[in-house]
Protein backbone atom coordinates (compact mmCIF):
# COMPACT_ATOMS: atom_id res chain seq x y z
CA UNK A 1 0.00 0.00 0.00
CA UNK A 2 2.67 2.36 1.18
CA UNK A 3 4.95 1.66 -1.86
CA UNK A 4 1.84 2.43 -4.43
CA UNK A 5 1.38 5.42 -2.43
CA UNK A 6 4.81 6.93 -2.58
CA UNK A 7 4.96 5.36 -6.72
CA UNK A 8 1.72 7.63 -7.29
CA UNK A 9 3.51 10.80 -5.86
CA UNK A 10 6.24 10.34 -8.12
CA UNK A 11 4.14 9.68 -10.86
CA UNK A 12 2.17 13.10 -10.25
CA UNK A 13 5.69 14.80 -9.68
CA UNK A 14 6.74 13.72 -12.77
CA UNK A 15 4.14 14.70 -14.58
CA UNK A 16 4.21 17.88 -13.83
CA UNK A 17 6.88 18.60 -15.55
CA UNK A 18 5.77 16.92 -19.01
CA UNK A 19 2.65 18.64 -18.18
CA UNK A 20 4.64 22.12 -18.70
CA UNK A 21 6.07 20.99 -21.55
CA UNK A 22 2.69 20.35 -22.80
CA UNK A 23 1.48 23.51 -22.02
CA UNK A 24 3.56 25.20 -23.61
CA UNK A 25 4.31 23.73 -26.67
CA UNK A 26 -0.13 23.41 -26.89
CA UNK A 27 -0.35 27.73 -26.04
CA UNK A 28 2.39 28.44 -28.60
CA UNK A 29 1.18 26.54 -31.21
CA UNK A 30 -2.69 28.51 -30.56
CA UNK A 31 -1.00 31.67 -29.95
CA UNK A 32 1.84 31.57 -32.95
CA UNK A 33 -0.70 30.15 -35.69
CA UNK A 34 -3.16 32.84 -36.39
CA UNK A 35 -0.71 35.65 -36.98
CA UNK A 36 0.97 33.27 -39.28
CA UNK A 37 -2.23 33.00 -40.83
CA UNK A 38 -3.10 36.09 -41.42
CA UNK A 39 1.01 37.38 -42.76
CA UNK A 40 1.28 34.31 -44.55
CA UNK A 41 3.63 31.50 -43.81
CA UNK A 42 6.00 32.80 -46.65
CA UNK A 43 5.79 36.13 -46.54
CA UNK A 44 6.64 36.20 -42.58
CA UNK A 45 9.25 33.71 -42.99
CA UNK A 46 11.19 35.14 -45.92
CA UNK A 47 10.22 39.02 -45.52
CA UNK A 48 13.07 40.89 -45.55
CA UNK A 49 11.64 44.23 -43.40
CA UNK A 50 10.51 44.00 -40.21
CA UNK A 51 8.59 47.47 -38.72
CA UNK A 52 5.85 46.23 -36.65
CA UNK A 53 4.49 49.74 -35.48
CA UNK A 54 4.42 51.63 -38.69
CA UNK A 55 1.21 52.67 -40.44
CA UNK A 56 1.73 49.90 -42.97
CA UNK A 57 3.00 46.90 -40.85
CA UNK A 58 5.82 44.46 -42.69
CA UNK A 59 6.34 41.20 -40.64
CA UNK A 60 9.43 39.85 -42.43
CA UNK A 61 11.28 37.94 -39.95
CA UNK A 62 14.01 36.54 -41.96
CA UNK A 63 16.31 38.90 -40.34
CA UNK A 64 15.85 37.71 -37.37
CA UNK A 65 16.46 34.05 -38.71
CA UNK A 66 19.71 34.70 -40.63
CA UNK A 67 20.63 36.80 -36.98
CA UNK A 68 19.70 33.82 -35.03
CA UNK A 69 21.67 31.73 -37.45
CA UNK A 70 24.59 33.53 -37.91
CA UNK A 71 25.27 34.31 -34.68
CA UNK A 72 25.17 30.70 -33.59
CA UNK A 73 27.41 30.00 -35.97
CA UNK A 74 29.71 32.42 -35.34
CA UNK A 75 29.90 31.57 -31.33
CA UNK A 76 30.30 27.82 -32.16
CA UNK A 77 33.02 28.44 -34.67
CA UNK A 78 34.89 30.65 -31.68
CA UNK A 79 34.13 28.76 -28.65
CA UNK A 80 33.93 24.78 -29.66
CA UNK A 81 37.93 24.89 -30.35
CA UNK A 82 38.59 26.93 -27.30
CA UNK A 83 36.13 24.75 -25.39
CA UNK A 84 37.05 21.10 -26.70
CA UNK A 85 40.75 21.85 -26.43
CA UNK A 86 40.49 23.23 -22.56
CA UNK A 87 38.33 19.87 -22.44
CA UNK A 88 41.20 17.49 -23.36
CA UNK A 89 43.72 19.51 -21.30
CA UNK A 90 41.49 19.07 -18.36
CA UNK A 91 40.72 15.91 -18.44
CA UNK A 92 44.11 14.47 -19.98
CA UNK A 93 47.28 16.61 -19.30
CA UNK A 94 46.23 18.97 -16.35
CA UNK A 95 48.11 18.59 -13.24
CA UNK A 96 45.62 17.86 -10.46
CA UNK A 97 45.85 21.38 -8.59
CA UNK A 98 45.40 23.45 -11.84
CA UNK A 99 42.45 21.28 -12.96
CA UNK A 100 41.02 21.90 -9.79
CA UNK A 101 41.23 25.59 -10.40
CA UNK A 102 40.40 25.64 -13.89
CA UNK A 103 36.93 23.48 -12.91
CA UNK A 104 36.24 25.65 -10.41
CA UNK A 105 36.35 28.87 -12.75
CA UNK A 106 34.29 27.05 -15.51
CA UNK A 107 31.33 26.01 -12.97
CA UNK A 108 31.66 29.64 -11.90
CA UNK A 109 31.13 30.30 -15.29
CA UNK A 110 28.26 28.60 -16.34
CA UNK A 111 26.63 30.30 -12.89
CA UNK A 112 27.03 33.76 -14.05
CA UNK A 113 24.08 35.02 -14.81
CA UNK A 114 23.28 35.96 -18.28
CA UNK A 115 22.13 39.74 -17.66
CA UNK A 116 25.43 40.14 -16.00
CA UNK A 117 27.42 39.37 -19.24
CA UNK A 118 25.22 41.66 -21.20
CA UNK A 119 26.39 43.96 -18.73
CA UNK A 120 29.86 43.37 -18.96
CA UNK A 121 29.80 43.21 -22.61
CA UNK A 122 27.54 46.65 -23.26
CA UNK A 123 29.88 48.32 -20.98
CA UNK A 124 33.44 47.21 -21.73
CA UNK A 125 33.37 45.29 -24.71
CA UNK A 126 31.11 47.37 -26.86
CA UNK A 127 33.34 50.34 -26.54
CA UNK A 128 36.30 48.14 -27.25
CA UNK A 129 35.64 46.73 -30.43
CA UNK A 130 34.33 50.39 -31.31
CA UNK A 131 37.61 51.55 -30.60
CA UNK A 132 39.35 48.84 -31.77
CA UNK A 133 38.03 48.47 -35.17
CA UNK A 134 37.35 51.93 -35.65
CA UNK A 135 33.55 52.05 -35.86
CA UNK A 136 31.00 54.51 -35.32
CA UNK A 137 29.14 51.94 -32.51
CA UNK A 138 29.84 48.70 -31.25
CA UNK A 139 27.18 47.14 -30.79
CA UNK A 140 26.69 44.51 -33.39
CA UNK A 141 26.29 40.99 -34.20
CA UNK A 142 30.31 40.75 -33.79
CA UNK A 143 29.71 42.09 -30.04
CA UNK A 144 26.76 39.24 -29.84
CA UNK A 145 29.08 36.32 -31.22
CA UNK A 146 31.84 36.95 -28.60
CA UNK A 147 29.35 36.83 -25.86
CA UNK A 148 27.42 33.92 -27.13
CA UNK A 149 30.91 31.84 -27.25
CA UNK A 150 31.84 32.62 -23.96
CA UNK A 151 28.50 31.90 -23.06
CA UNK A 152 28.64 28.43 -24.41
CA UNK A 153 31.92 27.58 -23.14
CA UNK A 154 31.33 25.94 -20.03
CA UNK A 155 28.40 23.12 -21.50
CA UNK A 156 31.04 22.84 -23.95
CA UNK A 157 34.03 22.08 -21.83
CA UNK A 158 31.90 20.14 -19.21
CA UNK A 159 30.14 17.38 -21.22
CA UNK A 160 33.25 16.90 -23.82
CA UNK A 161 35.47 16.40 -20.26
CA UNK A 162 32.42 13.51 -18.96
CA UNK A 163 32.87 12.24 -22.42
CA UNK A 164 36.88 11.80 -22.97
CA UNK A 165 36.92 10.83 -19.11
CA UNK A 166 34.48 7.77 -19.88
CA UNK A 167 36.82 6.86 -22.58
CA UNK A 168 38.56 3.36 -21.57
CA UNK A 169 41.84 3.63 -19.62
CA UNK A 170 42.99 0.30 -22.02
CA UNK A 171 42.58 1.81 -25.13
CA UNK A 172 44.99 5.03 -24.11
CA UNK A 173 46.95 2.15 -22.82
CA UNK A 174 47.32 0.12 -26.03
CA UNK A 175 48.54 3.25 -27.79
CA UNK A 176 50.90 4.66 -25.39
CA UNK A 177 52.25 0.56 -25.34
CA UNK A 178 52.58 0.89 -29.32
CA UNK A 179 54.98 3.60 -29.14
CA UNK A 180 52.42 6.33 -29.79
CA UNK A 181 53.14 9.99 -28.51
CA UNK A 182 51.07 11.46 -26.13
CA UNK A 183 49.69 14.13 -27.90
CA UNK A 184 48.67 11.40 -31.28
CA UNK A 185 47.12 9.21 -28.54
CA UNK A 186 44.75 12.12 -27.32
CA UNK A 187 43.84 13.07 -30.32
CA UNK A 188 43.77 10.35 -32.43
CA UNK A 189 42.46 7.43 -30.01
CA UNK A 190 40.59 9.39 -27.10
CA UNK A 191 38.64 11.72 -29.23
CA UNK A 192 37.63 9.64 -31.78
CA UNK A 193 36.53 7.36 -28.70
CA UNK A 194 34.47 10.25 -27.47
CA UNK A 195 33.38 11.85 -30.78
CA UNK A 196 29.34 11.42 -30.03
CA UNK A 197 29.65 12.73 -26.70
CA UNK A 198 32.10 15.95 -27.71
CA UNK A 199 29.18 16.54 -30.71
CA UNK A 200 26.21 16.33 -27.87
CA UNK A 201 28.38 18.94 -26.56
CA UNK A 202 28.51 21.34 -29.43
CA UNK A 203 24.53 20.58 -29.86
CA UNK A 204 24.22 21.57 -26.13
CA UNK A 205 26.29 24.37 -26.99
CA UNK A 206 23.96 25.63 -29.99
CA UNK A 207 21.21 24.74 -27.76
CA UNK A 208 22.05 27.56 -25.05
CA UNK A 209 23.67 30.41 -28.07
CA UNK A 210 20.46 30.46 -29.99
CA UNK A 211 17.83 30.54 -26.99
CA UNK A 212 20.15 32.99 -25.32
CA UNK A 213 18.28 36.81 -24.91
CA UNK A 214 19.18 38.81 -22.47
CA UNK A 215 22.65 39.19 -22.65
CA UNK A 216 22.38 39.84 -26.86
CA UNK A 217 19.99 42.31 -27.08
CA UNK A 218 22.22 44.31 -24.58
CA UNK A 219 24.69 44.05 -27.59
CA UNK A 220 23.59 43.53 -30.39
CA UNK A 221 22.10 46.51 -31.15
CA UNK A 222 18.66 45.52 -31.43
CA UNK A 223 18.01 46.89 -35.12
CA UNK A 224 15.82 44.67 -37.27
CA UNK A 225 18.27 44.69 -40.16
CA UNK A 226 19.33 41.99 -42.73
CA UNK A 227 23.01 40.94 -41.07
CA UNK A 228 25.28 41.97 -43.51
CA UNK A 229 28.50 42.95 -42.30
CA UNK A 230 29.15 41.31 -38.81
CA UNK A 231 30.01 44.94 -37.52
CA UNK A 232 25.81 45.41 -38.16
CA UNK A 233 23.75 46.59 -35.42
CA UNK A 234 21.50 43.09 -35.84
CA UNK A 235 18.12 42.12 -33.82
CA UNK A 236 18.01 37.72 -32.46
CA UNK A 237 14.84 35.52 -32.78
CA UNK A 238 14.87 35.94 -28.64
CA UNK A 239 15.27 39.59 -28.65
CA UNK A 240 12.52 40.52 -31.63
CA UNK A 241 10.36 38.90 -28.68
CA UNK A 242 11.80 39.96 -25.64
CA UNK A 243 12.04 43.55 -27.00
CA UNK A 244 9.21 44.26 -28.26
CA UNK A 245 6.69 42.51 -26.17
CA UNK A 246 6.16 45.10 -23.42
CA UNK A 247 4.23 47.42 -25.33
CA UNK A 248 2.83 45.28 -28.20
CA UNK A 249 -0.69 44.83 -29.37
CA UNK A 250 -3.28 43.17 -31.96
CA UNK A 251 -1.64 41.69 -34.99
CA UNK A 252 2.09 43.05 -33.81
CA UNK A 253 2.16 40.96 -30.42
CA UNK A 254 0.41 37.77 -32.11
CA UNK A 255 3.21 37.74 -34.79
CA UNK A 256 5.53 38.09 -31.23
CA UNK A 257 4.39 34.85 -30.24
CA UNK A 258 4.54 33.36 -33.56
CA UNK A 259 8.18 34.38 -33.18
CA UNK A 260 8.36 32.39 -30.31
CA UNK A 261 7.14 29.82 -31.78
CA UNK A 262 9.57 29.48 -34.99
CA UNK A 263 12.09 29.83 -31.93
CA UNK A 264 10.61 26.98 -30.41
CA UNK A 265 10.84 24.92 -33.59
CA UNK A 266 14.54 25.60 -33.67
CA UNK A 267 14.93 24.05 -29.95
CA UNK A 268 13.12 21.24 -30.67
CA UNK A 269 15.80 20.36 -34.03
CA UNK A 270 18.34 21.10 -31.46
CA UNK A 271 17.01 18.91 -28.93
CA UNK A 272 16.26 15.92 -31.33
CA UNK A 273 19.33 16.22 -32.61
CA UNK A 274 21.36 16.05 -28.91
CA UNK A 275 19.06 13.27 -28.24
CA UNK A 276 20.65 11.61 -31.26
CA UNK A 277 23.74 11.88 -30.64
CA UNK A 278 23.53 11.02 -26.91
CA UNK A 279 21.56 7.53 -27.86
CA UNK A 280 24.75 6.90 -30.80
CA UNK A 281 26.81 7.48 -27.70
CA UNK A 282 25.05 5.02 -25.74
CA UNK A 283 25.03 2.32 -28.44
CA UNK A 284 28.64 3.21 -28.99
CA UNK A 285 29.88 1.64 -25.75
CA UNK B 1 14.71 24.45 -21.89
CA UNK B 2 14.98 23.19 -18.53
CA UNK B 3 16.19 26.97 -17.43
CA UNK B 4 12.94 28.40 -19.27
CA UNK B 5 10.33 25.59 -17.91
CA UNK B 6 12.43 26.66 -14.03
CA UNK B 7 11.92 29.58 -14.68
CA UNK B 8 8.07 30.07 -16.16
CA UNK B 9 7.04 27.91 -12.66
CA UNK B 10 9.22 30.18 -10.74
CA UNK B 11 6.88 32.99 -12.41
CA UNK B 12 3.25 31.60 -11.92
CA UNK B 13 4.18 30.53 -8.55
CA UNK B 14 5.54 34.17 -7.50
CA UNK B 15 2.48 35.64 -8.95
CA UNK B 16 -0.28 33.78 -7.13
CA UNK B 17 1.78 34.58 -3.83
CA UNK B 18 1.22 37.97 -5.10
CA UNK B 19 -2.04 37.75 -5.88
CA UNK B 20 -2.89 36.15 -2.60
CA UNK B 21 -1.10 38.64 -1.04
CA UNK B 22 -2.72 41.36 -2.60
CA UNK B 23 -6.27 40.60 -1.95
CA UNK B 24 -5.34 40.09 1.44
CA UNK B 25 -4.08 43.28 1.69
CA UNK B 26 -7.16 45.14 0.30
CA UNK B 27 -9.57 42.58 2.83
CA UNK B 28 -7.69 44.57 5.60
CA UNK B 29 -7.49 47.88 4.59
CA UNK B 30 -11.09 48.43 3.46
CA UNK B 31 -12.28 47.27 6.73
CA UNK B 32 -9.75 49.68 8.15
CA UNK B 33 -10.79 52.75 6.15
CA UNK B 34 -14.30 51.30 6.79
CA UNK B 35 -13.56 51.67 10.70
CA UNK B 36 -11.95 55.32 10.44
CA UNK B 37 -13.47 57.17 7.22
CA UNK B 38 -15.86 59.11 7.73
CA UNK B 39 -16.10 60.89 4.58
CA UNK B 40 -19.02 59.30 1.94
CA UNK B 41 -16.97 56.88 0.47
CA UNK B 42 -16.97 56.73 -3.63
CA UNK B 43 -17.34 53.48 -5.10
CA UNK B 44 -18.12 52.27 -9.10
CA UNK B 45 -15.73 51.86 -11.71
CA UNK B 46 -13.38 54.62 -13.72
CA UNK B 47 -12.92 53.08 -16.76
CA UNK B 48 -10.24 54.97 -19.29
CA UNK B 49 -9.41 53.95 -23.00
CA UNK B 50 -6.54 55.43 -25.05
CA UNK B 51 -2.70 56.04 -25.84
CA UNK B 52 -0.27 53.34 -24.81
CA UNK B 53 2.28 56.46 -24.03
CA UNK B 54 0.24 57.76 -21.64
CA UNK B 55 0.15 54.24 -19.67
CA UNK B 56 2.56 54.95 -16.94
CA UNK B 57 1.31 58.32 -16.12
CA UNK B 58 -2.36 56.80 -16.22
CA UNK B 59 -1.33 53.53 -14.13
CA UNK B 60 0.54 55.59 -11.21
CA UNK B 61 -2.32 58.12 -11.04
CA UNK B 62 -4.94 55.29 -11.30
CA UNK B 63 -3.02 53.36 -8.40
CA UNK B 64 -2.45 56.11 -6.28
CA UNK B 65 -6.37 56.92 -6.36
CA UNK B 66 -7.71 53.21 -6.10
CA UNK B 67 -5.35 53.30 -3.29
CA UNK B 68 -7.34 56.35 -1.22
CA UNK B 69 -10.58 54.70 -2.88
CA UNK B 70 -10.82 51.43 -2.25
CA UNK B 71 -14.09 50.75 -3.63
CA UNK B 72 -13.56 52.36 -7.14
CA UNK B 73 -11.99 50.18 -9.56
CA UNK B 74 -10.01 51.47 -12.58
CA UNK B 75 -9.23 50.29 -15.11
CA UNK B 76 -6.78 51.31 -18.45
CA UNK B 77 -7.23 50.09 -21.71
CA UNK B 78 -4.15 50.80 -24.07
CA UNK B 79 -5.18 51.23 -27.48
CA UNK B 80 -3.38 54.09 -28.97
CA UNK B 81 -4.69 57.61 -28.79
CA UNK B 82 -7.12 57.66 -32.16
CA UNK B 83 -9.19 54.47 -30.80
CA UNK B 84 -9.24 56.37 -26.84
CA UNK B 85 -11.21 59.27 -28.13
CA UNK B 86 -13.23 57.43 -30.41
CA UNK B 87 -14.13 55.63 -27.36
CA UNK B 88 -15.10 58.52 -25.20
CA UNK B 89 -17.14 59.97 -28.11
CA UNK B 90 -19.21 56.62 -28.35
CA UNK B 91 -19.80 56.31 -24.45
CA UNK B 92 -17.47 53.43 -24.02
CA UNK B 93 -15.71 54.60 -21.58
CA UNK B 94 -15.62 57.16 -19.17
CA UNK B 95 -12.30 59.10 -19.67
CA UNK B 96 -10.51 59.02 -23.05
CA UNK B 97 -6.73 59.37 -23.03
CA UNK B 98 -4.67 60.91 -25.91
CA UNK B 99 -1.15 61.57 -26.08
CA UNK B 100 -1.51 64.80 -29.16
CA UNK B 101 -3.67 67.56 -28.97
CA UNK B 102 -7.44 67.15 -30.41
CA UNK B 103 -8.46 67.85 -33.89
CA UNK B 104 -10.54 70.87 -34.76
CA UNK B 105 -13.17 68.09 -36.09
CA UNK B 106 -13.07 66.30 -33.14
CA UNK B 107 -13.77 69.23 -30.93
CA UNK B 108 -16.28 70.28 -32.97
CA UNK B 109 -18.13 67.05 -32.49
CA UNK B 110 -18.22 67.83 -28.92
CA UNK B 111 -15.56 66.17 -27.22
CA UNK B 112 -13.68 68.51 -24.62
CA UNK B 113 -9.50 67.90 -23.56
CA UNK B 114 -7.99 68.59 -20.97
CA UNK B 115 -4.14 68.50 -20.86
CA UNK B 116 -3.06 66.61 -17.43
CA UNK B 117 0.24 66.67 -18.03
CA UNK B 118 2.87 66.97 -20.79
CA UNK B 119 6.03 64.69 -22.29
CA UNK B 120 8.83 66.43 -22.27
CA UNK B 121 11.57 64.56 -24.34
CA UNK B 122 15.51 65.49 -23.97
CA UNK B 123 17.37 65.12 -26.81
CA UNK B 124 20.73 63.32 -25.49
CA UNK B 125 24.52 63.78 -26.61
CA UNK B 126 27.72 62.33 -25.15
CA UNK B 127 29.64 65.00 -23.46
CA UNK B 128 32.38 65.25 -24.85
CA UNK B 129 30.12 66.61 -28.00
CA UNK B 130 30.77 69.80 -29.03
CA UNK B 131 27.11 70.42 -30.23
CA UNK B 132 25.18 71.67 -27.74
CA UNK B 133 22.17 72.98 -30.20
CA UNK B 134 20.09 71.51 -32.55
CA UNK B 135 16.97 73.08 -34.07
CA UNK B 136 14.11 70.31 -34.55
CA UNK B 137 14.27 70.24 -38.52
CA UNK B 138 17.77 69.33 -38.12
CA UNK B 139 17.10 66.77 -35.97
CA UNK B 140 14.54 65.08 -38.15
CA UNK B 141 17.26 65.07 -40.39
CA UNK B 142 19.85 63.44 -38.30
CA UNK B 143 17.39 60.41 -37.52
CA UNK B 144 15.92 59.99 -41.32
CA UNK B 145 19.97 59.54 -42.11
CA UNK B 146 19.64 62.73 -44.51
CA UNK B 147 22.68 64.48 -42.34
CA UNK B 148 24.99 61.89 -41.39
CA UNK B 149 27.87 63.22 -39.93
CA UNK B 150 28.20 65.61 -36.60
CA UNK B 151 30.53 67.92 -38.86
CA UNK B 152 27.43 69.27 -41.10
CA UNK B 153 25.95 70.09 -37.60
CA UNK B 154 29.03 72.27 -36.28
CA UNK B 155 30.78 68.97 -34.51
CA UNK B 156 33.47 66.42 -34.94
CA UNK B 157 34.16 64.86 -38.43
CA UNK B 158 32.21 61.35 -37.17
CA UNK B 159 29.78 59.22 -37.55
CA UNK B 160 26.64 60.11 -36.22
CA UNK B 161 25.52 57.40 -34.14
CA UNK B 162 21.39 57.29 -33.88
CA UNK B 163 20.62 55.36 -30.47
CA UNK B 164 16.29 54.82 -29.90
CA UNK B 165 14.23 53.04 -28.45
CA UNK B 166 11.86 50.09 -29.47
CA UNK B 167 9.00 49.91 -31.67
CA UNK B 168 5.82 50.00 -29.18
CA UNK B 169 7.96 52.55 -26.93
CA UNK B 170 5.99 55.70 -25.62
CA UNK B 171 8.83 57.73 -25.90
CA UNK B 172 9.64 56.33 -29.53
CA UNK B 173 6.11 57.23 -30.70
CA UNK B 174 6.59 60.80 -28.87
CA UNK B 175 9.33 61.34 -30.86
CA UNK B 176 9.00 60.65 -34.17
CA UNK B 177 5.31 62.52 -34.26
CA UNK B 178 6.76 65.60 -32.93
CA UNK B 179 9.77 65.29 -35.17
CA UNK B 180 7.25 64.10 -37.93
CA UNK B 181 9.84 60.99 -38.66
CA UNK B 182 7.01 58.22 -38.03
CA UNK B 183 8.73 55.10 -39.71
CA UNK B 184 11.54 56.83 -41.03
CA UNK B 185 14.23 56.95 -38.52
CA UNK B 186 17.21 55.06 -39.47
CA UNK B 187 18.37 53.57 -36.27
CA UNK B 188 21.46 52.19 -35.36
CA UNK B 189 20.49 50.97 -32.22
CA UNK B 190 17.01 50.37 -30.24
CA UNK B 191 17.44 49.76 -26.90
CA UNK B 192 14.83 48.65 -24.66
CA UNK B 193 14.71 51.01 -21.78
CA UNK B 194 15.86 54.76 -21.22
CA UNK B 195 18.45 53.62 -19.03
CA UNK B 196 20.27 51.57 -21.91
CA UNK B 197 19.69 55.02 -24.18
CA UNK B 198 21.46 57.25 -21.69
CA UNK B 199 24.11 54.36 -20.87
CA UNK B 200 24.87 53.68 -24.67
CA UNK B 201 24.86 57.32 -25.18
CA UNK B 202 27.77 58.07 -22.41
CA UNK B 203 29.56 55.33 -23.80
CA UNK B 204 29.87 56.48 -27.29
CA UNK B 205 31.31 60.03 -28.10
CA UNK B 206 29.06 59.89 -31.49
CA UNK B 207 25.76 59.26 -30.24
CA UNK B 208 22.57 61.36 -30.06
CA UNK B 209 19.37 59.53 -28.48
CA UNK B 210 16.58 60.89 -26.92
CA UNK B 211 14.93 60.22 -23.70
CA UNK B 212 12.17 61.43 -21.15
CA UNK B 213 13.50 64.99 -19.70
CA UNK B 214 13.31 63.26 -16.11
CA UNK B 215 15.58 60.51 -16.95
CA UNK B 216 18.53 63.16 -18.09
CA UNK B 217 21.12 62.87 -15.57
CA UNK B 218 24.74 63.87 -15.31
CA UNK B 219 26.74 61.37 -17.73
CA UNK B 220 25.01 63.07 -20.82
CA UNK B 221 24.59 66.39 -22.52
CA UNK B 222 21.11 67.35 -23.11
CA UNK B 223 20.54 69.43 -26.59
CA UNK B 224 19.10 72.78 -26.08
CA UNK B 225 16.23 72.55 -29.20
CA UNK B 226 16.01 75.95 -30.83
CA UNK B 227 18.38 78.02 -28.47
CA UNK B 228 15.42 76.55 -25.78
CA UNK B 229 17.21 74.31 -22.70
CA UNK B 230 14.77 71.30 -21.62
CA UNK B 231 13.82 71.93 -18.25
CA UNK B 232 10.46 71.53 -17.09
CA UNK B 233 10.12 75.17 -16.72
CA UNK B 234 10.37 75.59 -20.77
CA UNK B 235 8.25 72.45 -21.48
CA UNK B 236 6.15 74.25 -19.31
CA UNK B 237 5.79 77.55 -21.10
CA UNK B 238 5.77 75.74 -24.47
CA UNK B 239 8.90 77.09 -25.31
CA UNK B 240 10.85 74.15 -25.07
CA UNK B 241 8.98 72.17 -28.60
CA UNK B 242 10.18 68.67 -28.31
CA UNK B 243 6.95 67.85 -26.51
CA UNK B 244 3.64 66.64 -26.79
CA UNK B 245 0.16 66.88 -24.31
CA UNK B 246 -1.15 64.54 -22.37
CA UNK B 247 -4.87 64.99 -22.83
CA UNK B 248 -7.75 63.89 -20.40
CA UNK B 249 -11.14 63.74 -23.28
CA UNK B 250 -14.06 63.94 -22.48
CA UNK B 251 -17.52 64.68 -24.25
CA UNK B 252 -19.35 67.92 -23.42
CA UNK B 253 -22.88 67.59 -21.67
CA UNK B 254 -22.50 63.96 -20.73
CA UNK B 255 -21.86 64.02 -16.73
CA UNK B 256 -19.12 62.14 -15.58
CA UNK B 257 -19.74 59.27 -12.96
CA UNK B 258 -19.57 60.70 -9.43
CA UNK B 259 -15.92 58.56 -9.36
CA UNK B 260 -14.41 59.22 -12.77
CA UNK B 261 -15.25 63.25 -11.93
CA UNK B 262 -13.05 62.50 -8.51
CA UNK B 263 -10.35 60.84 -10.87
CA UNK B 264 -10.91 63.68 -13.04
CA UNK B 265 -10.14 66.42 -10.51
CA UNK B 266 -7.67 64.36 -8.79
CA UNK B 267 -5.74 63.81 -11.81
CA UNK B 268 -5.70 67.26 -12.20
CA UNK B 269 -4.88 68.34 -8.72
CA UNK B 270 -1.52 69.47 -6.99
CA UNK B 271 -1.18 66.05 -5.29
CA UNK B 272 -0.75 64.32 -8.37
CA UNK B 273 1.90 66.13 -9.75
CA UNK B 274 4.73 64.52 -7.66
CA UNK B 275 2.92 60.94 -8.81
CA UNK B 276 3.05 62.75 -12.53
CA UNK B 277 6.69 63.87 -12.47
CA UNK B 278 7.82 60.27 -11.17
CA UNK B 279 5.79 58.70 -14.09
CA UNK B 280 8.12 61.02 -16.35
CA UNK B 281 6.33 63.92 -17.47
CA UNK B 282 5.58 67.19 -16.46
CA UNK B 283 2.01 68.21 -14.04
CA UNK B 284 0.16 70.56 -16.66
CA UNK B 285 -0.66 72.27 -13.15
Amino acid sequence: MFEAVVHGIFLLLGLITVGCVLLITVYLIISGIPAIQKIGLVPFLTGKVWSSTSAEPKYGILPFILTSVYGTAGAIVLGVPIGFLTAVYLSKVAPKKVRTVLEAAVSLLAGIPSVVYGLVGMLVLVPAIRKTFHLPDGASLFAAIIVLAVMILPSIIKVSVTALEAVPHEYEDASLALGATEVETYFRVSVPAAKSGIAAAVVLGVGRAIGEAMAVMMVSGNAPNMPGSIFESVRFLTTAVASEMSYSSGLQRQALFSIALVLYLFILLINAALNFFLKRDKEGN
Amino acid sequence: MKKFLTLALTAVMALSLLTACGSKNDNSADTNTDGSNTETTLSGTVSTDGSTSMEKVINSLGESFMAMNKDVKFTYNPTGSGSGIQAVSEGRCDIGLSSRALKDDEKASGLVETVVALDGIAIVVNPENPVSDLDIDTIAKIYTGEITNWKDVGGNDAEIVLIGREAGSGTRDGFESITDTKDACQYRQELTSTGDVINTVSQNPDAIGYASLSAVGESVKALTVGGVEATEATVKDGSYVVQRPFVLVTKEGTKLSPAAQAFFDYALSADAASIIAAAGAVAAN
